[in-house]
């Protein structure tokens, strides 16, 4: 079953984060070991964001989050680091199947309103986020059918698991 | 018959009429992977059990991004793939062969194609007619074992190009012009197909450097109707007779329908750290540079090398300014040294390195220093991505690198031509 809630607290970021913010180039050697990549998650979009991001923490952004390269180490690192969604005004295409993929789910809003450090409620059943530290409340693009699933599946390994076959209707 | 050229590739490889928005699972012709990405795509076939590929002609790992490998851990990497191409039979191009996007126009895509690779600039292959779209690790993992992927069905945003191309302009000046225009998410999940009396009368070398940068602008893909510049092509690698038409419909919907003129297109740059952040040249003040890269999927085809060798014939570099030059692959590589270009670049003081990314990928041949400057003619620019995010990145031409070279800041090629 997909998770109907998740509660977190706001990390926010700008336009354009690439997936060379979130996984440096100079840090190729690692994509062996996710564990230590994950260490410089987002590095070149704020260098401490590692140490302090915390289980269960939300990704917030502007415009086209994860732009770049199709390197799936990107949402990894992101989950790994305990991130339980990202929410921007859009997503890069290759960067939003990577996350679905994995099983990240990525929503998409008008992020304006969400301020860093704010405690954010995502009733994903509802598409409802609430923003409890302003009391505001927004909705976010409804997923799609085959989106909705590979988040309940817990990514596409488990879909074709569980089905022998991309299950797309 | 309301297709465009993506409905039509897809429907064809889904086996029945598809159309935009549709989640579809497709066939696919052409899969691939690289040394950055393929690693762990090997690790998910071995987690699932699934260690094989669907068909070994046209499944490819190429070892192009630390090529030849530049550290212990990249070539542990490297070896994992190695070992999965002869367990597998998967093809291995391996170090020093070339880049994977050259490497697969010379040898692998045809027309109507559907090709799927590890590598977001894999829609370079789109300029031969076929549609090809770059994805993740685990799909690439999944399309290897099972040939298939799923997919939604892109629109389309058409791109019709029409003019004569003023001197000292190129296809790298076009396609830095359409992102400049609609920005770096502006064709987000959207095919880009390219069409018009300019795109019918460039080069396919020329053509490729257009669709090489559609992910540049958030594309899927980028198309290019086929003709008879596609079939030449195809005839002199000899697959002639794979070539077909292939166009949109006269009918066909598009999301949106752009119209360039390029008869006053001058030579541009991007500037750091968006490939959107256009300039004319006429605009560009002294703008020093520390360093220039010629090559890449996007300018290291042999017509980038002779035009950027036409400028440095006789020329030196300015001595405070690196020249690196990285053939595309070593077909390229083979042919540039045939016409003395290699002499030219070596005489103008450049070091040429052996077939692969080369310094764009951050990680060797040519890393900037803090606060450095290049000029190079990849196609991305962003913060961090020639593995220092203390340094600065300047996307042009080959001609417009050339002169740069030359003068040690961003210069106007069109005086040595």
């Amino acid at each position: 079953m997909i998770n109907p809630t998740i509660s977190g607290r706001a990390w926010k970021f700008g336009n354009d984060i690439s997936t060379d913010h979130i996984t440096p180039g100079r840090y190729f050697h690692l994509r062996g070991n996710l564990e230590e990549l994950a260490k410089h998650v987002l590095e070149d979009a704020d260098p401490s964001f590692a140490s302090k991001v915390k289980t269960g923490d939300i990704i917030v952004a502007g415009k086209n989050f994860g732009l770049g390269s199709s390197r799936e180490h990107a949402p990894r690192v992101i989950k790994i680091a305990g991130v339980s969604c990202v929410i921007a005004k859009s997503f890069a295409r290759i960067f939003y199947r990577n996350a679905f993929n994995i099983g990240l789910p990525l929503l998409v809003t008008n992020t304006d309103e969400i301020d860093e450090g704010d405690i954010l409620k995502i009733y994903l059943e509802k598409g409802k986020i609430e923003d409890e530290t302003n009391g505001k409340k927004l909705n976010f693009t409804p997923l799609s059918p085959f989106m909705r699933k590979l988040i309940e599946d817990g990514g596409i390994e488990e879909h074709v698991k569980k089905y022998g076959d991309f299950k797309v209707e | 018959m309301d297709k465009t050229i993506s409905e039509r590739i897809i429907s064809e490889h889904v086996g029945r009429d598809v159309k935009s928005g549709e989640f579809v699972v497709a066939r696919v012709d052409v899969v691939m992977a690289q040394d950055g990405t393929g690693p762990l795509a090997v690790q998910e076939l071995q987690k699932m059990n699934m260690e094989r590929v669907f068909d070994k002609e046209n499944s490819i790992i190429f070892i192009d991004h630390a090529s030849p490998s530049s550290r212990k851990e990249l070539s542990n990497s490297q070896k994992i793939l190695r070992e999965f191409t002869k367990k597998t039979g998967a093809f291995l191009s391996d170090i020093g062969e070339g880049i994977c996007h050259q490497r697969l126009v010379e040898d692998w895509v045809n027309p109507g194609n559907i090709v799927v690779g590890a590598d977001s600039h894999t829609c370079t292959a789109g300029a031969l007619g076929a549609f090809a779209t770059g994805m993740g690790s685990t799909d690439i993992a999944l399309a290897f074992a099972l040939g298939k992927v799923w997919l939604k069905v892109p629109e389309t945003q058409k791109f019709v190009i029409n003019g004569d191309m003023p001197e000292g302009v190129y296809s790298k000046d076009i396609i830095l012009h359409i992102i400049g225009q609609i920005g770096a998410g502006g064709a987000t999940y959207k095919a880009m197909e390219f069409e018009g009396g300019t795109i019918e009368n460039l080069s396919m070398s020329s053509r490729f450097t257009i669709t090489n940068m559609a992910i540049e602008a958030g594309g899927k893909t980028g198309l290019i109707p086929t003709d008879e510049i596609t079939r030449n092509y195809l005839e002199e690698r000899g697959r002639g007779d794979k070539f077909r038409e292939i166009k949109s419909d006269s009918d066909a919907k598009f999301e949106k329908v752009i119209e360039i003129e390029v008869n006053k297109l001058e030579p541009l740059v991007a500037f750091p750290h968006t490939v959107d952040n256009v300039k004319r040249i006429s605009d560009i003040e002294d703008v020093k540079i520390d360093q220039v890269f010629i090559g890449t999927c996007t300018n290291g085809r042999l017509e980038d090398l002779e035009v950027s060798a036409s400028i440095l014939k006789g020329r030196k570099r300015q001595k405070d300014t690196r020249l690196i030059v990285v053939p595309a692959s070593k077909e390229i590589f083979l042919e540039a040294v045939r016409r003395g270009l290699i002499e030219i670049f070596l005489e103008a003081g450049a070091a040429v390195e052996s077939p692969g990314c080369g310094p764009c990928v951050g990680i060797h041949k040519g890393v900037l220093a803090d606060g450095e400057r290049v000029l190079s003619t990849q196609n991305r620019n962003f913060l961090g991505r020639m593995g220092n995010p203390k340094g600065f990145i300047y996307l042009g031409s080959p001609a417009t690198a050339a002169a740069t070279a030359i003068e040690g800041k961003i210069a106007d090629p069109r005086i040595y031509l």
